[in-house]
Formats: C-alpha cells, sequence, structure tokens
C-alpha cells in the first residue's frame, strides 16, 4: 500500500483518516482521558513498602492457591487409596466366609456319609443277622 | 620545590573541574528526568495499561538513560532517546517473559472499562459525558487490537503528540512504515467507531 499516493478523492489514506470529524473528536477523547490518567498516576506516591506488600499479597495467594490444589489432589488420592483398602478387607473377609461355608459344607457331607455306612453297615437282612454276628467276633477276637 | 607546588595546584584545578563537570551533568541530568518523567510514564501506562509495570519501566529507563548519559550525543531530542529507551525496555519486557501463562496471570492490567473512566475535562452535561467515554472506550478497544508497533505509533502520534520524524527516530523505522502503521491503527479505529473502513 503506497500511503504517498491520493485515492480517488486526491487524499492520502492517512489525511482522510485524519479529517473524519468523529475520528478526530475521538482522539482528542481518547488523549485528554489518558492524559487525566497518566498526571492522576505520576502524582501518586508509590513506596517500596506497598510493592512489598503486593508481592507478599501474590505470594500469599500463590502459595494459598497450591496448598488448595495439592490438598484436593492428595485428599482424591487418599479417598482412592481408602477405597482400595476397604474394597480389598472386603473381599478377603468374602473369601473367608466362602472357605468356611465350604469347609463347613464338605463337614456336613463326611458327618452324612459316616452316618450313613454305619447305618447301612448295621442294617442287614434278619436272615443273615447269624453270619453278621459272626463277623463281629471275629473282629472282636 | 615550586616546579612541585605548581604541578599540585594544577591538579587540583583540573579535578576541581572534573568535579565541577560531573555536578553539572548531574544537575542537567536531574532536570531531564523531572521534565520528561511523566512522559514516559504515561506513554508506557498508555502501552501496558499497568500502573506498576508502567513505573517500574519508567525508573528502568532513567536508570538506563543515567547509565549511558556520557554516550547521548544529542543527534536528537532528549525526549526522543528517553522514549527509544523506554519503548526497547517494553519490548524487553515483554520478550523475556517466555511463559504465556504467567504473563496473562501476573498481569495487573486494568480492563478497559476502568481505564475509560478518566474523562476528558472540559465536558459539560452527563450526556457528553457519557458519549465522550463511550468514544474514549472504543478507542481503547481498537489499541487493544493493534500490533506491538502499531499501538506505539499510534500512541507516540495521538497521545504524546510526536511528528512522523520524532516517532521514526524513536521506534527505528522509516517515516513511510510509521505512516503505513499510523494508517492501519486509523483504520482499526475507525472500524471500532463505526465509520468506513
Amino acid at each position: 500500500m503506497n500511503f504517498n499516493r491520493g485515492n480517488q478523492s486526491g487524499t492520502t489514506p492517512l489525511a482522510d483518516a485524519e479529517n473524519d470529524p468523529l475520528l478526530q473528536q475521538a482522539l482528542r477523547d481518547f488523549r485528554s482521558s489518558v492524559h487525566a490518567w497518566g498526571d492522576s498516576e505520576v502524582s501518586r506516591v508509590r513506596t517500596a513498602q506497598d510493592i512489598r506488600h503486593r508481592s507478599w499479597r501474590v505470594a500469599l495467594g500463590w502459595a494459598l492457591g497450591c496448598f488448595l490444589i495439592t490438598g484436593t489432589v492428595s485428599g482424591g488420592f487418599y479417598q482412592r487409596h481408602l477405597h482400595q483398602v476397604a474394597a480389598g478387607v472386603a473381599a478377603q473377609r468374602a473369601a473367608e466366609h466362602q472357605r468356611q461355608l465350604a469347609q463347613q459344607q464338605s463337614g456336613d457331607e463326611e458327618d452324612l456319609l459316616a452316618t450313613v455306612d454305619s447305618d447301612v453297615s448295621r442294617e442287614v437282612p434278619a436272615a443273615m443277622e447269624p453270619l453278621a454276628q459272626l463277623m463281629v467276633d471275629d473282629e472282636t477276637k | 620545590m615550586a616546579a612541585g607546588s605548581v604541578v599540585e595546584a594544577m591538579t587540583g584545578a583540573m579535578a576541581d573541574d572534573a568535579a565541577g563537570a560531573a555536578q553539572a551533568a548531574a544537575l542537567e541530568f536531574s532536570a531531564i528526568v523531572q521534565s520528561h518523567r511523566p512522559q514516559i510514564f504515561r506513554f508506557l501506562l498508555a502501552s501496558t495499561r499497568d500502573v506498576d509495570l508502567a513505573e517500574t519501566l519508567t525508573q528502568e529507563c532513567f536508570l538506563k538513560a543515567h547509565r549511558n548519559w556520557e554516550s547521548f550525543r544529542g543527534e536528537s531530542t532528549a525526549m526522543t532517546w528517553l522514549m527509544r529507551i523506554a519503548i526497547n525496555l517494553q519490548k524487553d519486557h515483554w520478550r523475556n517473559r517466555r511463559m504465556q501463562f504467567w504473563r496473562h496471570t501476573q498481569t495487573n492490567s486494568v480492563d478497559l472499562d476502568e481505564a475509560s473512566d478518566w474523562l476528558p475535562s472540559g465536558e459539560s452535561s452527563i450526556e457528553q459525558q457519557l458519549l465522550a467515554k463511550e468514544r474514549v472506550k472504543q478507542v481503547w478497544q481498537a489499541v487493544k487490537g493493534l500490533s506491538e508497533r502499531q499501538r506505539t505509533v499510534f500512541l507516540l502520534r495521538y497521545v504524546e503528540e510526536r511528528e512522523l520524524s520524532e516517532i521514526a527516530q524513536a521506534t527505528g523505522l522509516s517515516e513511510g512504515t510509521v505512516k503505513a502503521h499510523l494508517s492501519r491503527a486509523l483504520a482499526r479505529v475507525r472500524v471500532e467507531l463505526g465509520g468506513k473502513r
């Protein structure tokens, strides 16, 4: 873009812009506003103590933020760890319960079989009772 | 003995001259600080919208100027020389902040509403004041969207009211480039104001 060359109305884009009354008014307002702000701030006394306090506040804010983040993250991990431990204990208890049930069940079955065995062995037909008596006598001898 | 005392007297006179020159330079520099500090501060304030940062950079600017005062040859005005130092310090400041996260979180720039609260004096009615505030806010909005160079050139021209040649010297750009940046900046402001592109 050649800014030295005129446009169709014979003015440069920069001159054209600078002749815009609305733009000129806005630029004047802006200049006055910045001057007022600058004059106000430049005359304000800022001590080193203020800056130190500000930096302390910033440091304190960051420390607090870091503490909260660390606390939240570690709290989450701790909760997760607790859940894992509780799940482990529950699984262990369930396994123990299953084992006890199985043990108890196998004990009952053994008792039942023994009872059946003794009952079966003892109940012989009446016709064979003398023979069975002889077998008992032999065993006792 | 007589020759020795003459040499001593000459040495003493030279030392007095050097001390006097140093004192004069210090006084001259002090006067420069007094007269130019508000403008340098204002330019940096408008560039950063951060009062503390502008204050810090202003102090650094004068510290650097003091260290290099001997090398200032007066090829440009003291104001242009100081402005050039301020522009470079500002560039270095943003360039050195490598972590953009810190740049965004640690910035204390005031928002555009607050910056626009400083109303031009002389506006009589409340309506005029509101209109002026709205215009100032729109210009701030446009300035925010400018590139660093465009913003620098725009502020030097329309806030500090520097001549194009001075802006060219302060920024190290040619006058043509300064005009180009100004033209683009003004186009942006006009768009923001609702005018033609």
